[in-house]
């Protein structure tokens, strides 16, 4: 076979060289089409086998992600409630600041929309830079904001021209804003933008196109009242994101307004009577446990805080001596010296070691049996013989040590508890400390050595491993002059809905009350306060005093004086000086006010603290302010018992 | 009486009255859904319209030329198509990255369109006289006539085109009745060739496209996402669809080329599988018909120019539909008569215009 004879060879077949047969052919061809034909039926088939899996079997996953394709969910935050004080005197509000926002797609020329900017504000590079970058990463049709914050003046020379600038807006936004500024911050606390550590803790849903939340103070502990709650829209949008219609939507319910139980007025009066020093006022209202102002020296202006402090002055702040960011009322804790006697003296009443007329002789200092080592009295020369009202009065070391030394310290520990001390009076603010009240488990734990009957005299004075915080001191006053009825101190005094403009009152959280076993002793260890005023030691602030103060002062010490040390104030720097306490309430009869004051390095209780007290006193009892640009304000309370504790 | 008399009417012009019906009532669904899917732009529409109406002209006027003017023509055609597709490679505009249009001043058109018609003309023409099933040599011949147009158009690169152009070839071949064994080995020997196919003659994109298809969810948002999309538009029309004017996917734009290439998950989207398996059914219905045509055809020339015309329809179709629901890689073909644009509607409708004449004049042979 030559190669021409196979290459004719019809493959696959036999050798025969046939001729064209169109009849064979057509047959061959129709066989042929009819199996094309299967062929087509089959891969339509397979298309609409593919069809059924998509839109029959798979049909809901589909349309679910169709769905969120096309519908968005924006979140509507909600506006946040208002601060007042009980006067309603405004603390926080929202306040509309204004931002000059471009949308890029609706401008033509960026650059010459520039320079016309240019020529009527100010624009640093860094706004430019920022905006250039903004713009990058949103949608064309998205506003981009170029300058923050713009003022009156800005405004109205943009707003002249704004129409020759198309994609050139205006917009408003409301940021966080405190009136007041300094007074009461250590109260009201801030708001600042969301940081890392929160996002992890807040609910994303809540917050999400919420940028601020409560950091410190009311803003912190009461987030959840003022903030209100986030509302929704479905939007629905195209390819590019671009919204096109609302498909629906929860209006966002606003926070509520708060009304704090305190009177600025009387803020101010305590912050301005520390006077320099740093320290702390602590007003109680011990009827009901309402604070009435809360002054921790030195303060700052929150304003800064909401949008974002500038790192240099932030670091100012931290880092200053006079730590102005500590709120010393709850996270300050100092030895509350010579102020815990009164309920050293109720102890040892309660515990039958004393009685009211049991005395004891003060040489000056005080020798535990079988020892050497001298207690001093504060007073070098000695009280000489005194009873439990003088031991108070003029407040006489020597007689505290034997009393505590007779108590011991499990007592003492188990009676202080019941006041506060060494755990939180659970204020409505959050950050408060415990303080210590010590005792031998503590100490054991702490220390891995037993305790000394020497330690129970230092606790015996208030000084040693015992330390408050001035709201317990306040706290414990109060509960003295309402003999034992303790309530807990509160800075909410209604809440109100900003739409019904309905106020609900909060309750006094009444505690347990201290018992004691004749409550004759509280009318003992009153009277010795109150001659602690007259006749005592603060007998200075009781001069002209229109209304009976009980108090008690305190000095705590900085340092421990060597054992030959003499305590001088003249020679020592001043942070080194004593830090000067008072504790008080007034009227004797009728109880409306406990104060509590610690003036850092002011020395002596009598002499730095105790004014102190008696100017807020008066300024509550008497209606005396001075600063009378803290009217009741603008969104004044209704009369429905808000103010009245007259 | 009168149905007699229309079936002469309609014979006197040449044209098969059921398929005529059935390309008919694709296009007006065509129309329909564009409607929507062009974001109810009557412009778009219209210009379909004109489109089509030219389509239904050129066919109107290639049923009445007697078949043998085809055969004629047929190596002419050919060859003048096999030198365009040189011209293009010298000179060609290139568009989406692809050398694929001649300018000619006043139309810009594609040579490789031409090799539609061109392929199954040449291999009839080449097979006419030749004794079936083809011979060693004669296969040389075909194989030679189907590989010269699909290399010059894959380089371009359109492998769309190649792929029809290719097929029509292998169509013609198989129609001619090539042996099983043959079919079978030749089919070996492109599954070898496929690897060299990939490294030599694919294009970075073209490779992209098929890895994309392997894995769509590789690259959401880049190739990925249009068959993504497509799968979302089509699933989410369930059984009975959105409803005409309805579908989000293709009017908030989620659906890349709703119009064109995609215009089956669009449809799918507002008719559901109902809709979509009428259209389907339809376009069986239509190559039913044709093949039935062909298959009346007096001689070689014109059985196997009808039927390979017929599976070139028939791969548009199934590619295009296969490709918008994910079965199929994606390969830039139309769905025929209803995507919007492109110069394969005239040569799809052109070639049912050779299709009526050949099934016309049945009674008079080519020769």
């Amino acid at each position: 076979m030559s190669l021409e004879e196979w290459l004719n060879r019809p493959p696959g077949m036999d050798l025969l060289v046939r001729e064209k047969d169109n009849t064979a052919e057509s047959e061959l061809f129709f066989r042929r089409a009819l199996v094309l034909l299967s062929i087509v039926l089959a891969g339509f088939l397979a298309v609409a086998s593919r069809l059924v899996y998509l839109q029959v079997l798979h049909h809901e996953r589909f349309t679910t992600l169709s769905e969120n394709n096309r519908v968005r969910l924006q979140p509507l935050p909600p506006t946040r409630g208002f601060i007042f004080d009980r006067n309603g005197v405004l603390l926080a509000d929202n306040l509309t600041s204004y931002h000059l926002e471009i949308t890029r797609e609706q401008v033509q020329d960026l650059d010459a929309t520039m320079m016309e900017l240019r020529e009527r504000i100010e624009l640093t590079d860094a706004d430019i830079e920022r905006f250039h970058k903004l713009v990058r990463r949103s949608p064309p049709y998205a506003g981009v904001p170029l300058r923050f914050r713009l003022t009156d003046e800005e405004i109205a020379r943009l707003a002249i021209d704004l129409y020759r600038l198309p994609g050139v807006e205006i917009k408003a936004d409301l940021t966080r804003h405190y009136p007041l500024e300094a007074l009461g911050v250590h109260i009201l606390g801030y708001v600042g933008r969301i940081d890392e550590s929160e996002l992890s803790h807040i609910d994303p849903g809540q917050y999400s196109g919420s940028t601020h939340i409560g950091k410190v103070g009311v803003e912190r502990f009461y987030e959840d009242v003022l903030r209100g709650r986030t509302g929704w829209q479905q939007v629905e949008t195209n390819a590019e994101g671009r919204p096109l219609r609302i498909l629906s939507r929860t209006p966002p319910v606003p926070g509520q307004h708060v009304y704090l139980t305190v009177d600025m007025r009387l803020q101010a009066v305590a912050e301005k009577a520390l006077d320099g020093y740093n320290g702390v006022v602590v007003a109680l209202d011990p009827r009901n446990g309402e604070v009435l102002a809360l002054a921790s020296q030195p303060t700052y202006d929150p304003n800064p805080f909401v949008n974002g402090i500038d790192f240099a002055s932030y670091r100012k702040l931290n880092t200053s001596k006079d730590r102005p960011l500590l709120n010393r009322a709850l996270r300050g804790v100092y030895p509350p010296g010579s102020t815990i006697k009164p309920l050293m003296a109720l102890a040892g009443l309660e515990y039958g070691v004393v009685n009211r007329h049991s005395g004891v002789y003060c040489p000056g200092f005080y020798r535990l049996p079988g020892s050497s080592h001298r207690f001093r009295d504060w007073k070098r020369s000695g009280h000489g013989s005194v009873g439990m009202d003088r031991a108070i009065a003029q407040s006489c070391d020597v007689y505290f040590y034997d009393l505590a030394f007779n108590l011991g310290i499990d007592r003492l520990h188990e009676f202080l508890d019941q006041f506060s001390f060494g755990r939180q009076t659970g204020i409505d603010l959050s950050g408060e400390k415990s303080g210590l009240l010590p005792s031998q488990e503590w100490k054991r734990r702490m220390h891995k050595h037993g305790w000394f009957a020497g330690d129970t005299l230092s606790v015996g004075i208030g000084q040693g491993y015992f330390l408050t915080t001035p709201l317990q001191l306040a706290h414990a006053t109060a509960v003295i002059s309402q003999k034992g009825v303790d309530f807990k101190p509160r800075v909410l005094l209604a809440t109100e809905d900003p739409g019904t403009r309905i106020k609900t009152l909060e309750p006094p959280h009444q505690l347990p009350p201290v018992k004691v076993k004749n409550a004759q002793f509280w009318d003992t260890i009153i009277a010795g306060m109150i001659h602690v005023i007259e006749g005592g030691t603060a007998y200075r602030i009781g001069i002209g005093a229109k209304y009976r103060i009980a108090g008690k002062t305190g000095t705590a010490q900085v340092f421990t004086l060597g054992q030959r040390e003499k305590y001088n104030a003249r020679q020592l720097p001043k942070h080194l000086l004593d830090h000067a306490l008072f504790v008080a309430f007034a009227p004797t009869d009728d109880p409306r006010i406990a104060v509590a004051v610690i003036a850092e390095h002011g020395g002596g209780g009598s002499k730095t603290a105790a004014p102190i007290a008696r100017k807020v006193m008066d300024a509550w009892l008497l209606s005396k302010y001075d600063d009378t640009s803290i009217a009741p304000g603008s969104l004044p309370a209704s009369d429905d018992g808000l103010h009245g504790t007259e | 009486m009168e149905q007699n008399d229309n079936g002469k009417l309609f014979k006197l012009i040449h044209l098969d009255v059921p398929l005529l019906l059935g390309l008919l009532a694709v296009s007006g669904l065509g129309m329909i859904v564009l409607y929507s899917a062009g974001q109810q732009n009557m412009d778009l529409v219209l210009g379909q319209g004109m489109r089509l109406g030219l389509g239904f002209v050129i066919m109107l006027a290639l049923a009445q030329a007697p078949p043998r003017y085809f055969r004629l023509w047929s190596p002419w055609i050919y060859l003048a198509g096999i030198a365009l597709l040189l011209a293009v490679m010298a000179v060609g505009d290139i568009s989406k990255g692809a050398q694929r249009w001649l300018d000619l001043g006043v139309i810009r058109f594609q040579p490789s369109e031409i090799m539609k018609l061109a392929v199954p003309m040449m291999m009839g023409w080449f097979f006419a006289e030749k004794p079936l099933p083809p011979r060693w040599l004669h296969l040389l011949g075909g194989v030679l006539i189907t590989a010269i147009p699909f290399v010059l158009i894959a380089e371009q690169p359109d492998l769309g085109t190649a792929l029809v152009v290719g097929s029509a070839g292998a169509f013609a071949l198989f129609l001619a009745g090539l042996s099983w064994i043959i079919m079978f080995g030749l089919a070996l020997l492109l599954g070898a060739a496929i690897p060299l196919f990939w490294t030599f003659i694919m294009h970075d994109y073209q490779r992209q496209r098929v890895l994309t298809f392997l894995n769509p969810e590789s690259d959401p948002l880049g190739t990925g996402y249009h068959i993504i999309q497509s799968k979302i538009a089509i699933g989410s029309g369930g059984i009975y669809g959105r409803g005409w004017l309805n579908g989000t996917q293709s009017h908030l734009d989620f659906l890349p080329e709703g119009s064109t290439d995609f215009i089956f998950a669009a449809f799918s989207e507002e008719f559901g599988l109902v809709g979509a398996c009428l259209l389907l059914a339809l376009y069986f219905f239509i190559i039913a018909r044709s093949l039935y045509m062909a298959a009346g055809a007096p001689d070689t020339y014109t059985r196997l120019l009808a039927g390979s015309l017929t599976l070139i329809f028939f791969l548009y179709a199934f590619v295009n539909s296969g490709m918008v629901s994910g079965l199929l890689p994606v390969v830039g073909l139309p769905l025929p008569l209803f995507s919007y644009g492109g110069t394969s509607l005239v040569t799809i409708m052109a070639g049912f215009g050779i299709l009526m004449s050949v099934y016309s004049h049945r009674r008079t042979p080519t020769r």
